[in-house]
């Protein structure tokens, strides 16, 4: 892990991390209500447990940075700023979302926030954020691309090829390897000779860092270093972010497979109100933070509002970008 | 040209078309960068030299010579593409892009249509095959249907040099994933030079020989035998009418049934598998629209339900042939 402590950031970022992290909690939690609600009719991988971890890395790039990352990824999504009606209108195939409705939860797009890719193949992500990061190179625009991807991602051939071609071409990427401990049902130990998987950067030379995802501080040292590294042309970086998935692979999984004890120690150890805790510890007051929340909670419900309101899209998108042309009716 | 003082036309391999296209749209655009194994001219300018000199004209940022990874060069020219570059990836042999095809069909083919539009995949995906050479299993196989019946992809391949320089060139200024096919076998066989510039439209067949009794439908290397076999014919009093698609998909369906619905007879020809192939699209396309006037049902053209034998006699078993094409035109004839 990355020990040794920085200065602190200052505290207009701590409040950024936290605005992110909450609007993820919130709407994460929305969600859910919804989809047991039978408000929404679509599978659902939560990222509950996993917010800060995502809202400490994008507040670390820039609005323009790229990122890639995959079917669980509203926490990242919403992070990197896609306004959450857009985003919410997708998840219940309206024509207001971000992708007209022909993406959904699973391919979500959003160029104008840096959201270029979301991928429902595990591992794909890493070839396509090396393209992005090789344009940047060629373009020099400066920009640095993140793909965040899951610990049991790193056992697909994608993974490796793309370590190896960052790490040769001195790629302005970072892979972030959110390791919450389970590829769907399977423990990490079971799948995965090596013992940590930062054990796998060696192999390609690449640098590798090992954090806890889900202390915002340390995730937020580790991010603004790899990204610095990038833009000044020193090549990627591989973090594994440590962090635990409360709500199992998939909404409405029972998680059976996880030992009591090691849910019961995440919980308690969940970083939502960690954080909380530790910016009170830090002068900042619960009234500054319960406006937060309330300002939040607004926006999520006007989101999900907006979401239900919206149309279906017009039957004849099915022949709209398939090709650049139309195709015949 | 003076019609008068006729020169002597200048001649050009598929080789040579191949490379002027990128030439050119190099030259044209910073953004067409190229991507493959071995491609740079340190490592030999591609094992078919397709892109010798490039990367000493362009530079090897541009010119890119990649570790043996498809997965990660389809997936580089992918990410590239979707922010305005114009990737041009080699894939060296058809059977490797097998390991590749996450890319090509979740990806490349789906990211327009599942964005909304917002993110189009410029990308060409060059890459040979075809038996003949003695490759045997892994190395020839004709995957075109693999690819025509994923929406969002073109497929696209050339039967003459000029062709070949000019549809490469369509592919790589088209907003949308190309796969661009080129025969093994024909790296080195010359045809007429093209004019600089000259470009071929995709989606647009042509017509390789008028006729007016029986459309031969085809691409790439099987237009050389279909009008082989069709000067032949001629002797036989049977008049061959061949079309090339040269983009197989999409295809230009319009062409065919205009060909169709005047000779009234066709047979469709590839050098792919029969079974499952392109041929059974076509075919049925023209019985959909043409049933009632069809002299006689469409014939196909293809190669044997088997893995690409090493045995020059087994692979001879194989392969189309001519004679295959001049049976099922004269049964499209009722002789
Ligand atoms: C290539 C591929 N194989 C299998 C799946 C099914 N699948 C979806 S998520 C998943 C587990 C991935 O685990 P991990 O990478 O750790 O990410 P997490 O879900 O824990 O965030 C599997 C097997 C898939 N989507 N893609
Ligand atoms: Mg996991």
């Amino acid at each position: 892990m990355t020990g040794d402590t920085a200065a602190e950031p200052d505290r207009s970022v701590l409040l950024d991390i936290y605005r992110r992290a909450n609007l993820i909690y919130q709407a994460d939690e929305k969600f859910r209500t919804m989809i047991m609600g039978g408000q929404l009719q679509i599978i659902y991988y939560s990222p509950r447990g996993q917010e800060i971890l995502s809202a400490a890395l994008m507040a670390a790039l820039n609005p323009d940075d790229y990122l890639v990352t995959t079917y669980r990824g509203v926490h990242d999504q919403l992070a990197k700023g896609i306004p959450p009606r857009d985003l919410w209108a997708e998840f219940a195939g309206k024509k207001t979302g971000t992708c007209k409705g022909k993406g959904g939860p699973m391919h979500i797009t959003h160029p104008e926030t840096g959201v270029m890719v979301t991928t429902g193949i595990v591992g794909s992500g890493l070839p396509i954020a090396n393209g992005l990061a090789l344009a940047s190179q060629l373009e020099g625009d400066g920009k640095v691309t993140v793909v965040c991807f899951g610990d049991a991602a790193s056992n697909i051939g994608a993974f490796h090829e793309s370590l190896n071609m960052a790490q040769i071409w001195k790629l302005p990427v970072i892979f972030v390897c959110q390791n919450n401990l389970y590829g769907e049902h399977t423990p990490q130990a079971m799948s995965t000779g090596a013992k940590e998987l930062i054990d796998r950067a060696p192999g390609y030379g690449i640098k590798g860092v090992q954090v806890n995802g889900n202390d915002a501080f340390a995730m937020y040292q580790a991010a603004s270093e790899a990204a610095a590294r990038a833009r000044a042309g020193e090549g990627p970086t591989f973090i594994e972010a440590k962090t635990f998935r409360f709500f199992g692979h998939l909404l409405g999984d029972d998680s059976h497979y996880i030992p009591k004890e090691e849910m019961a120690a995440a919980k308690l150890a969940d970083p939502i109100p960690g954080y909380r805790k530790a910016l009170l510890e830090r002068q900042v007051s619960e009234a500054e933070l319960d406006a937060i929340d309330a300002e939040i909670a607004e926006v999520v419900a006007e989101a999900a509002a907006h979401a239900l309101a919206s149309d279906y899209p017009d039957t004849d998108e099915i022949r709209i970008d398939v090709l650049g042309m139309e195709i015949a009716a | 040209m003076n019609a008068e003082t006729p020169v002597k036309a200048k001649k050009i391999n598929f080789a040579q078309a191949i490379n002027l296209a990128m030439d050119e749209a190099m030259a044209a655009d910073k953004r067409v960068i190229l991507l493959g194994e071995d491609i740079a001219d340190g490592q030999g300018g591609g094992v078919f030299t397709a892109t010798k000199g490039l990367s000493t004209k362009y530079g090897v940022a541009r010119v890119r010579s990649t570790p043996i990874s498809e997965q990660a060069i389809v997936g580089a020219a992918v990410g590239a593409a979707i922010v305005g570059y114009r990737p041009v990836a080699e894939i060296m042999l058809m059977n490797f892009i097998t390991v590749a095809m996450d890319q090509v069909v979740n990806h490349a083919a789906k990211l327009r249509f599942m964005s909304g539009g917002q993110t189009s995949v410029p990308l060409t995906i060059r890459t040979a095959t075809g038996a003949g050479v003695g490759f045997g299993g892994q190395h020839s196989d004709m995957l075109e249907a693999w690819f025509a019946h994923v929406p969002g992809l073109k497929v696209v391949t050339a039967s003459n040099p000029a062709d070949a320089k000019g549809l490469l060139l369509a592919c790589i200024q088209d907003d949308d994933p190309c796969i661009f096919i080129e025969n093994t076998a024909s790296y080195g066989v010359s045809g007429p030079a093209p004019e600089p510039g000259y470009v071929v439209p995709l989606g647009k067949a042509t017509v390789a020989r008028e006729g007016s009794d029986v459309t031969v439908i085809g691409y790439g290397a099987v237009i050389g035998h279909a009008l082989a076999v069709a000067k032949e014919m001629e002797a036989d009093g049977v008049s061959v009418e061949v079309i090339d698609l040269r983009t197989i998909a999409p295809y230009d369906e319009a062409a065919v049934l205009a060909s169709v619905g005047k000779t009234k007879r066709a047979v469709v020809v590839h050098e792919a598998v029969r079974k499952f192939g392109v041929g059974a699209e076509i075919s049925a396309l023209i019985h959909e629209h043409l049933f009632d006037e069809l002299k006689a049902p469409v014939q196909r053209v293809g190669s044997a339900y088997a893995p690409v034998p090493f045995s020059p006699a087994l692979e001879k078993a194989y392969l189309y042939s001519r004679d295959d094409i001049a049976a099922a035109i004269h049964k499209t004839m009722g002789r």
